[in-house]
């Protein structure tokens, strides 16, 4: 179970701006989807659970511990996973060797093939590639999917994991959010702005300027985030 | 062999024991052990420390192994090593050497070699350098490397230096002619009050010759790289040369590109990086569990893989 009390980051200097304000909150459903608008803060607070990012305050605790004074690899250890927007790139550092990273001891590739093919990857293929710029977004986003999965965390966390993803459906990952759930257990945290991925949540969170501006299950939320639409109406009308 | 000799043996040659097929071993600036086979000759010089390598026309997927191994203290040499090789060969030539200087004397290494590499013949030459030993005298290399690559031929150099070396100057200068093609890989690790110096230059005189030269290199604590390279594209033809360093701690690097065109159908590309460790790529490999010293040394192992 992950709790976040009272979380607030603000960035100081010229630009100076509040993008987290006393943030609340309990996760142990299974999957939580994380929406609202661009720009609402909700990758900040992806980079907070998983540690990139220091609060200005507010504590946030894994399973009653307190971890906000742990580093990226002492929560990583605790089993905090995170799937990045934008994937990084690598020169030299091969799939492979992220999967091996990820799973924690050396890996056959009819293992790394197990993860690769969840997300409709032939290891064969993909397993002595270097994670370049000579991948497409398509391809790395799909590696880092794979990657997390090979973690085997209890709480992952995915930011925008549709993003870039083209023929190889939803439905594929919402098959790989259920097959890590049936493994780990645990809670899957997606950050998406899909109908489809936001239909599979046992719960909803609507981040806005920094503020949970509504929280509940699907049938509460749903609706309501549908007809209010991101915007302004003549943004709406062109939707 | 002793202890010394099988590591150094392994380390700049890739060798566990006395290797298959020809070989020259140069230990102390003496000859440790040699063979040769029916297509490869090796001959001592008369004139000046060293070789001369010579291979015949037609030599297919044969190898010469020419390490050079310096355990002795504040040793000084220059060694010439000259291959001629046929036309028609797919040979591999593995060079390199190893220092160990356990002593307060700089020991220091200066091999020159040449390459005539004859007609549609295909080289690939490994050159490792590697330094070790406790004493505190310096561990000097400087290689020279003079190629002639002529019609029709290919050569691909891997050139190496990971650690060990105080202080090293490598000089590659080679004149391409036509429909031959030339490709260099450099990869480099400096450390501690390190100077590294690479200076590439190439002539492209044929048509259709070509050129890759790529370097990778890190440079760590307060040593010093200076990369050079110049392209001189005469006739029609592709050149291409590329350094990406990666730059730790109080290091300093230089990238001193030259490209000169003197024909209209020269085509020559220079890219050039060089940057810390990007802090996405350490934040990535920490989420997984790596911790920052872990994900750094992953990083600088692969860049350098």
């Amino acid at each position: 179970m992950l709790e976040l009390k009272n979380i607030s980051y603000e960035v100081t200097g010229d630009d100076s701006k509040e993008i987290l304000k006393d943030i609340n909150l309990t996760i142990d459903e299974r999957f939580v989807a994380i929406t609202g608008p661009n720009g609402g803060g909700k990758s900040t607070l992806a980079k907070i659970i998983a540690g990139i990012i220091k609060p200005t305050s507010g504590r946030i605790f894994l399973d009653g511990e307190d971890i906000t004074d742990l580093s990226i690899t002492e929560r990583a250890h605790k089993g905090i996973s995170f799937a990045f927007q934008q994937p990084v790139r690598f020169k030299g550092i091969t799939v492979k060797d992220l999967i091996t990273y990820a799973v924690g001891h050396k890996i056959s590739t009819a293992e790394a093939c197990e993860y690769l093919s969840e997300v409709g990857l032939c290891a064969k293929d993909y397993i002595n590639r270097e994670l370049n710029a000579s991948l497409s977004g398509g391809e790395a986003k799909r590696i880092e999917i794979a990657m997390t999965m090979a973690r085997g965390t209890s709480l992952s966390i995915f930011d925008e994991p549709e993003a870039g993803i083209d023929l190889w459906s939803f439905q594929s990952l919402i098959k790989v959010f259920e097959m890590m759930h049936n493994k780990a257990g645990g809670s899957i945290i997606i950050i998406s702005h899909q109908e489809r991925i936001l239909n599979i949540a046992d719960k909803i969170i609507v981040l806005a300027n920094g503020k949970v501006i509504n929280t509940g299950s699907k049938d509460d939320v749903l609706p309501g985030l549908l007809a209010d639409g991101p915007g302004c109406s003549k943004l709406v009308n062109k939707l | 062999m002793d202890k010394i000799t099988q590591d150094l043996l392994e380390q700049v040659a890739g060798l566990h024991e006395i290797p298959a097929g020809a070989y020259n071993i140069r230990k102390d600036g003496e000859l440790y052990g040699r063979n040769v086979s029916a297509n490869i000759d090796i001959v001592t010089k008369t004139d000046k420390p060293g070789i001369d390598i010579i291979i015949k026309d037609n030599t297919r997927n044969e190898s010469v192994h020419i390490p050079v191994i310096i355990a002795q203290s504040g040793l000084k040499e220059s060694v010439y090593n000259d291959f001629f090789i046929g036309e028609n060969c797919d040979v591999t030539i593995i060079a390199g050497c190893g220092i160990h200087n356990g002593g307060k004397d700089a020991s220091e290494h200066s091999g020159i070699h040449s390459f005539d590499i004859g007609k549609n013949s295909r080289v690939k030459y490994v050159e490792k350098h590697y330094g070790s030993g406790e004493g505190t005298g310096e561990r000097i290399m400087n290689p020279q490397t003079k190629i002639l690559l002529r019609e029709g031929s290919y050569m691909e150099m891997d050139t190496v230096q990971i650690e060990g070396i105080d202080s090293t100057k490598r000089e590659t200068t080679a004149k391409v002619l036509d429909n031959a093609q030339l490709v260099i890989k450099e990869k480099i690790m400096t450390h501690d009050k390190q100077l590294a110096t690479t200076d590439f230059s190439v002539d492209l005189d044929g048509e259709n010759s070509s050129a890759d030269l790529v370097s990778r290199s890190v440079a760590k604590n307060e040593s010093h790289q200076i990369f050079k390279s110049e392209i001189n594209g005469n006739g029609v033809c592709h050149g291409h040369s590329e350094c990406d360093a990666i730059i730790m701690d109080n290091a300093k690097v230089e990238a001193i590109p030259a490209l000169t065109a003197n024909n209209v159908d020269a085509s020559l590309i220079h890219e050039a990086a060089i940057g810390k460790i990007a802090g996405e790529q350490l934040i990535k490999l920490m989420t997984l569990g790596l911790t920052e010293e872990e994900a750094e040394k992953e990083i600088v192992s692969g860049f350098l893989k």
